[in-house]
């Protein structure tokens, strides 16, 4: 009983820690509440196998009263850094930037540079753009050489029930409930996808992928 | 001499209205014909897989965690994501993956997501046979991570606590590209 309890309790404690919670959704001091913040990553296998489609979410919690006034941050440049060879640095990159409603897209493309620090390669051959669906309006979608662009305010695909988290912590439930309520159900985020043929990023094999936000200085 | 200053004057004119052109006119000589993105970028967030640094870094460190490059991540983090984990569950022994502590928070503290080209893309599938070959939109990434933090050697310890009961979201995906749902 006792040992079950300090179990108990210390499970509770842990999952304290747990509560700034989300996917990646308000994850730090710095970025929280900006234009910046990254609240998920995606990557998958496309409708057509042949391709992978990269989704990264900036900007959550958007309630649909405020949606309509999010907008991208023509600032704030969204890069997906590809790794081929499994060194843990980028050997390709796609960068993402709006301007003046259209999002523009560079690569996959090699990276000039690796790390914390970049320039947008607006040179690179493999690039396109696509004119930033508005709240309300179906999918703006653009196929360029095989690459397919979106970005726009779409539904969190994050799921999870951080109310009964809160319940846990603040010691009125000791578990979750089944069914348990998605917390994230009804708010919104500004979505970036971009989905490529697998032969732009390396072909076979496997690659390790991470996105970055990263503002103009 | 007041001929000469009118003169300088007009040079100074021509050479800033020249400078201003120049900013001006796309001129990036890169061949691209847009917009000018010219400047340096510098990262502010930073994520692979879901809810790392939200569960694992420690406030007062998830800036530094955002803005460490992947190759460097294993290295500082790893002891204090191990830290973390026996902190979140003390009775950690191993993992449904069999991964010991330093085996599991190694893995997770150099924060990419590996992304299969040649199969199934999933954080991981039911039965845990294919793990972190990519994520897709309906992968249920918070019941997996509570599994393989709470859930022992058979993902079956602490069962209150290894599923929010939350399996899907809330409206449904799309086949076809954007696959993510329209906003409400």
């Amino acid at each position: 009983m006792k040992k079950t309890k300090i179990l108990i309790a210390s499970a509770i404690l842990g999952i304290a820690t747990f509560v700034a919670i989300a996917a990646d959704h308000i994850d730090a001091p710095a970025v929280t509440g900006t234009t910046s913040d990254i609240t998920d990553y995606y990557a998958f296998r496309g409708e057509n196998t042949n391709n992978i489609a990269f989704v990264a979410n900036v900007q959550g919690l958007l309630s649909p009263g405020d949606t309509g006034s999010a907008s991208f941050d023509e600032n704030v440049m969204i890069e997906i850094n590809i790794s081929t060879n499994n060194d843990l640095q980028e050997e390709l990159v796609i960068q993402a930037i709006p301007r003046d409603g259209k999002m523009y897209f560079f690569g996959p493309v090699v990276a000039t540079s690796t790390g914390l620090s970049s320039t947008i390669t607006s040179n690179a051959i493999t690039q396109g753009s696509v004119d930033i669906t508005p709240y309300g309006q179906s999918a703006i979608i653009e196929n360029n050489n095989g690459i397919r662009m979106f970005a726009g305010p779409r539904d969190d695909p994050f799921y999870f029930d951080f109310t009964q988290y809160n319940e846990i912590i603040a010691g009125n439930a000791g578990s979750f409930n089944d069914p348990g309520n998605d917390t994230f159900a009804g708010t919104n985020v500004m979505s970036v996808v971009i989905e490529v043929p697998k032969s732009l990023i390396g072909g076979s094999g496997s690659i390790n992928t991470w996105v970055e936000t990263k503002r103009r200085q | 001499m007041k001929f000469n200053n009118i003169k300088l004057f007009a040079i100074a004119i021509l050479a800033s209205m020249t400078a201003f052109t120049c900013n001006n006119d796309d001129d990036n000589n890169d061949g691209f014909d847009g917009p000018d993105f010219s400047g340096t970028y510098v990262t502010q967030d930073q994520m692979a897989r879901p809810a790392i640094n939200t569960v694992f870094v420690n406030d007062g460190m998830k800036d530094q965690f955002n803005t460490t490059v992947p190759a460097n991540q294993g290295a500082t983090f790893q002891p204090l994501f191990e830290d973390k984990l026996l902190a979140l569950n003390p009775g950690y022994t191993t993992n449904a993956l069999g991964f010991d502590a330093a085996t599991f928070t190694g893995a997770l503290a150099t924060d990419v997501l590996t992304v299969s080209l040649d199969g199934e893309t999933t954080f991981a599938n039911a039965d845990l046979s294919t793990v972190l070959t990519g994520r897709t939109l309906m992968d249920d990434v918070i019941d997996i991570e509570l599994t393989l933090i709470f859930g022992g050697p058979m993902g079956t310890d602490n069962p209150g606590l290894t599923s929010d009961g939350v399996d899907s979201n809330d409206k449904a995906f799309l086949s076809s590209f954007p696959y993510l749902a329209s906003p409400f």
